[in-house]
């Protein structure tokens, strides 16, 4: 609980956050780039569900362990990919989404 | 609590315990008899499935977050057979492609590791469980995609499909947070009993339906599908449209069935107009491919919006045929991607024109083929036509006639490219077609397994009112 913030204006700037990860996953011309707004969207329901669980309910703590789960996952998610990248980068020397076309339509 | 309740999760401990033995395998098996992996990742894992259908008993454990019946015990089971057909139609691509190169251990490490994750997926008892599960299904999913490392489309696909997945899981948990929002706890149990049509909870319903209809691959959300199954070996290609694509529509239906069960006039519009996209959207680009992964794609995707034909009903009799037609399917759609597996595998050649003449040169492997796709597109005396009719037969009993005229016409546009397939093997002739080929033992046998399947499961009615009766439990 932050004095003096109410849980809509945290419930705002997570929303943004989302659809700003949402936008950059969509126009980002960057493989390295499209997972970082991959992360923003997964930081985003792991702001929302620390909040939700402080303002809202917080007898338990369940929302809190939930988050803890999220970073780690993402975490290896993010690994997992970056190396798929590197594999990709060796072949055609290129993290760039206009060079993974080959497979289309 | 005692040791015993523990036994409720014997699939997972002995999939568990078949993984720390393989890890074990690679350590002491010397380099020169790498080959035994495959045979013993085989018959152990067949051992698994023989003691998969065992019964059990309905319990739940960890205050919850794992619960198990019996139709979610009939549902491991067949998932482990959709695995043991694939690793038996696989195992020759092991044998030739994999284990010279020193990496079949991992191979089994990983598919196992996501089945496991499926496990977990579709017995969760709350949302934290259940989105581990869904990750821990999807991640070595990403990387077996990319296991062709020095081929440039494998590591295409994998990345794809890792950045959309990735993309679906935290859509997924923007709704699950918002469905925790308004319910105040993550437990299913706990949100039926609070959960109410407000705003907020319908926003977090259907994010939460984007990230597993992404896993399914229905409309709006199924890009990915047909270039990472083209670009992926065709094992994992299979893997994704049957074992994957099986288990998301069923966590998918215990969802919407128990916990999501109040807002039932919000989602079925939602599903019925996605069934309507999906079969129209996957029918239509079918009919203009020529590769046969791309192809099988595009029908699995076709496939679904019939699946969603009995999610759209919310009773027993549409638990029931799902589970019933997703065991046609996984049988049908496994002797279709064996073929082409076995093709491409003596031949290299994945495309639609290369099959012509095909029945001249092979006519067990064309009869295997024309089987399949007779099954998928639904005609009479094979399994798939008695999966496609229960289906319309639920949607029609809820009074979704409109719904079901369009479905018979899609299996219409159906028809006419799975036929395109057999007309090619069957009526075409080629001055090259593929030479004549022996498949080895694996091969035979996981394609023997898929036509029994084909050919006995829709004939074999107490099966069906085995699955009806054990589908009374989410009603």
């Amino acid at each position: 609980m932050i004095p003096g913030v109410t849980i809509y204006e945290i419930l705002t700037v997570t929303s943004i956050l989302f659809f700003i990860g949402v936008y950059g996953f969509i126009t980002r011309k960057n493989l390295i780039s499209i997972l970082i707004s991959v992360e923003l969207i997964l930081n985003a329901s792991v702001i929302n569900f620390v909040v939700i669980n402080k303002y809202l309910y917080p007898d338990m703590l369940q929302g809190v362990i939930f988050s803890i789960f999220i970073i780690a996952v993402a975490a290896a998610e993010t690994a997992l990919a970056v190396s798929i990248i590197i594999n990709l980068y060796r072949q055609i020397s290129s993290v760039e989404v206009k060079d993974i076309e080959t497979m289309k339509y | 609590m005692t040791i015993d309740s523990f036994l409720i999760m014997r699939h997972e401990i002995l999939l568990l315990a078949i993984i720390l033995l393989l890890v074990a395998g690679e350590i002491f098996i010397p380099e020169n008899k790498k080959n035994s992996m495959v045979h013993l990742a085989i018959f152990l894992f067949g051992l698994h499935t023989v003691i998969g259908f065992l019964p059990i008993e309905e319990d739940s454990m960890f205050g919850g977050s794992f619960h198990t019946n019996d139709l979610i015990h009939f549902f491991k089971s067949v998932l482990n057979v959709g695995v043991l057909i694939l690793l038996l139609i696989s195992a020759d691509w092991l044998q030739e492609k994999i284990v010279s190169q020193n990496r079949g251990t991992e191979f089994f490490i990983l598919m196992f590791s996501s089945l496991f994750g499926m496990y977990f997926m579709i017995s969760a008892g709350d949302f934290l469980m259940f989105y581990l599960g869904l990750e821990l299904s999807t991640l070595p999913v990403a990387a077996l995609a990319a296991y062709n490392i020095t081929k440039r489309i494998s590591s295409e696909s994998g990345i794809k499909f890792i950045l959309s997945s990735a993309l679906a899981s935290g859509v997924s948990l923007f709704g699950m947070s918002m469905l925790y929002a308004t319910s105040g706890s993550i437990y299913f149990n706990d949100i039926i009993e609070v959960i109410a049509p407000s705003n907020l909870t319908l926003l977090g319903a259907v994010l939460f339906f984007a990230g597993l209809a992404f896993k399914i691959s229905l409309v709006p959300f199924h890009f990915w599908t047909a270039d990472v199954y083209e670009g992926a070996p065709i094992s994992i290609a299979s893997y994704l449209s049957v074992i994957s694509k099986g288990a998301a529509v069923f966590i998918l239906m215990i969802l919407l069935f128990t916990v999501l069960k109040p807002l039932i006039h919000a989602w079925e519009n939602i599903v019925y107009s996605i069934a309507l996209a999906t079969m129209f959207i996957g029918n239509l680009f079918a009919l203009r491919q020529q590769n046969m992964k791309r192809f099988l794609a595009f029908s699995s995707i076709a496939q679904a919006g019939f699946i969603l034909l009995g999610l759209i009903t919310g009773t027993q009799l549409g638990t029931a045929t799902i589970v019933y037609f997703v065991l046609i399917y996984i049988c049908s759609n496994l002797a279709a991607f064996g073929v082409v597996q076995s093709i491409s595998l003596q031949t290299g050649k994945e495309n639609m024109s290369d099959y012509e003449g095909l029945y001249r040169t092979n006519p067990n492997l064309s009869l295997v083929m024309m089987l399949a796709l007779f099954s998928l597109a639904g005609i009479p005396p094979v399994a798939g036509f008695f999966g496609k009719f229960f289906l319309f037969t639920a949607a029609a009993s809820e009074g979704y006639y409109l719904l079901v005229f369009f479905a018979v016409v899609n299996v219409i546009i159906s028809l006419y490219y799975y036929l395109l397939v057999v007309r090619a093997m069957f009526l075409r002739k080629s001055d090259h077609p593929i030479p004549f080929f022996k498949n080895n033992l694996y091969m035979r046998l996981g394609l023997i397994l898929t036509v029994i399947g084909i050919l006995v499961l829709g004939l074999y009615s107490p099966l069906y009112d085995y699955i009806y009766e054990l589908s009374s439990v989410f009603n």
